[in-house]
């Protein structure tokens, strides 16, 4: 089995968000950047399915050289190979037709992806990509296994799950549940030194138009003091929710 | 070229997002000088569409799709969207939806925006304003393709009365065999019980509760309130609380009217997920927690004393207001 794992590029999620020129791009100054935590379960259960199935794996990013430290992070947590598409992500529909063109000429029977990415929040991108290849596809997937080309995943819905069969090739968009908090990998340093002479090829991105543009960002208003009621006097804090925040 | 709203429904009942995305699409029409029109499947009561401002139902019945299937869905809204000639297309932010949304995406070619929380900012160009970063910020993010989908944030627009009449008519979709080759085996959800999705109150505990056994208070106090539970990452990490209960940024985002937050410290990854709820509630007993920082009342306390006067003080509320 050939499983290809994509990994979005983001700021660590205690990052304070800023904005610059003009509000119109995210300002990366001192900002530390991280594996998607989401592609990172993903990325986990793959090594998985390396280690007990013996499945191959690849990991790809699309984005530009910054992006290297953490596609070698991915190869010292085990991953075989890397890909990196050089191009900067326009939206989630440009990034899943370059992903597209990846899949294609790797013929790989699983591809791996998160959810949402925690900075842009799209959660497209491996939906997109399913189609645009007529591949099958499980979003919010909380648990994979497969056996031979036959998958079962369970997918997180509002208010309980579903166990869904289907079969490879399969994209799924993956989260907590994949693999728990406690599977995840640090990598060691043989890890590390070993993710020096694994493969990272550099791609250059296929023609593509994306549908979407952000003009401009802005930072929720700042809030006002919180209300402190006394210990003593639950009972005021129900009148508040009552008749001042009218909730209750 | 009316505008084209999915709206859900569960055991042929419209879900309340269906409301809300409806009111949504009819604020979009009007600006645009149009009309809405919805596409619902296998729901019992179509008509009442109208009181959100609804004109016209395509009313789609199959027993095959009585249980969601994300592609057959989608195909069949893209095939309603070409029938209607519809240039915007109107999404919740469902869990079922968040699945379809990208395929439909990608069947018409139309620029996908989710977490929507206002009405459009301009019609031309096409401008929406929505969350990134975790609720950390906003963007407005034009769509420049000719088909235009917005996924509308929970519970951010709100429902809308907006009386029409609706009309009727029966929609068949022609699906191919293979939008079933992703099948739902078992549907394990749970009843009686108000979903986090779905909630106007959400009751959450953290790791100040110190234990799986003392979350009998935050039950009663979600029952009392008619509120779903939730809990922080590390509560579900250590397996006290179900994961699905595990709110924040990479958890389940809330959006209620009202979150209490119970023995939570307020970590930035904890605040970025309920941030969008309307009012914030914290009960710790350490006065510099940084909740405290983001919730609209406090009670700085031992939460195994005030939860309990606090669930007494609202029956008695109830009771006064029943
Ligand atoms: C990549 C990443 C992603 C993350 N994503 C999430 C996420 O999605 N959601 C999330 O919640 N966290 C997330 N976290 C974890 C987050 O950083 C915090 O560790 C977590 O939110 C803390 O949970 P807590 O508030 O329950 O526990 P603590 O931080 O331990 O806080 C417990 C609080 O309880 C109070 N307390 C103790 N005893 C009492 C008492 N008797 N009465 C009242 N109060 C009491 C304490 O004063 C303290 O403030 C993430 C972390 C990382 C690194």
């Amino acid at each position: 089995m050939k499983i290809l794992v994509c990994i979005s590029n983001v700021p660590d999620t205690t990052s304070k968000i800023n904005f610059t020129e003009g509000d119109t791009k995210f300002d990366t100054n001192g900002v530390q950047f991280v594996i998607n935590p989401n592609d990172e379960f993903g990325l986990t259960r793959a090594m998985w399915f390396k280690e007990k199935q013996g499945a191959t794996v690849h990991v790809v990013t699309v984005g530009g050289q910054q992006t290297e430290p953490t596609i070698r992070k991915a190869l010292a947590i085990g991953a075989d190979e890397a890909i990196r598409v050089n191009a900067e992500p326009k939206d989630g529909f440009f990034v899943a037709q370059q992903l597209a063109e990846v899949v294609k000429n790797g013929d790989y029977d699983l591809v791996i992806a998160g959810r949402e990415s925690i900075d842009y929040n799209g959660g497209m991108v491996p939906g997109i990509l399913a189609t645009l290849l007529d591949m099958n596809f499980v979003n919010t997937c909380i648990g994979l296994e497969i056996d031979g080309s036959n998958a079962t995943a369970i997918r997180e819905i509002d208010g309980g799950k579903e166990k869904i069969t289907t079969s490879l090739p399969l994209i799924i968009g993956g989260q907590k549940g994949l693999v728990e908090e406690s599977d995840l990998r640090i990598p060691n340093m043989r890890g590390i030194m070993m993710a020096r002479k694994k493969a990272l090829n550099v791609v250059e991105p296929v023609d593509a138009t994306p549908l979407t543009h952000d003009q401009k960002f802005e930072k929720p208003a700042a809030k006002g003091p919180v209300k402190l009621v006394d210990a003593g006097n639950v009972g005021e804090l129900v009148e508040l929710l009552h008749n001042e925040a009218k909730v209750i | 070229m009316s505008v084209l709203v999915y709206t859900e429904s569960l055991k042929g009942k419209f879900k309340k997002n269906a409301f809300e995305v409806a009111s949504y699409a009819h604020k979009v029409a009007q600006e645009l000088g149009t009309t809405v029109t919805a596409v619902a499947f296998n729901a019992s009561d179509d008509a009442s569409l109208g009181n959100y401002g609804v004109s016209k139902v395509l009313k789609v019945s199959d027993e095959s799709l009585a249980t969601f299937n994300a592609k057959a869905y989608a195909d069949t809204l893209a095939q309603a969207a070409k029938a209607e000639g519809a240039k915007v297309i109107i999404l919740s932010s469902s869990a079922d939806t968040k699945f379809l949304a990208p395929i439909l995406t990608a069947k018409l070619t139309a620029g996908y925006v989710p977490n929507v929380v206002e009405a459009p900012e301009s019609t031309s160009p096409f401008v929406v304003k929505r969350t990134a970063f975790s609720n950390k910020g906003f963007a407005f993010t034009e769509i420049s393709s000719e088909i235009k989908i917005i996924g509308v944030s929970n519970n951010a627009f709100g429902v809308m009365e907006n009386n029409v009449s609706a009309s009727v008519e029966d929609f068949n979709p022609s699906l191919n065999d293979n939008v079933f080759s992703v099948k739902s085996a078992e549907v394990d959800r749970v009843t009686g019980k108000v979903t986090i999705a779905d909630a106007d109150i959400v009751v959450s505990g953290g790791r100040g509760l110190k234990g799986p056994e003392n979350w009998g208070m935050v039950e009663e106090l979600a029952d009392v309130l008619g509120a779903a539970t939730a809990c922080s990452k590390p509560v579900s990490d250590m397996g006290w609380r179900p994961h699905s209960e595990h709110v924040g940024q990479t958890g389940k985002p809330v959006a209620s009217n009202l979150y209490i937050a119970i023995g939570i410290s307020g970590a930035i990854q904890h605040l970025a997920g309920v941030s969008s709820s309307k009012v914030k509630v914290v009960i710790n007993n350490d006065p510099e927690a940084p909740f405290f920082k983001a919730a609209d009342y406090g009670i700085v306390g031992d939460a195994f004393e005030v939860v309990p006067e606090l669930i007494e003080k609202l029956k008695e509320f109830k009771a006064q207001n029943a």
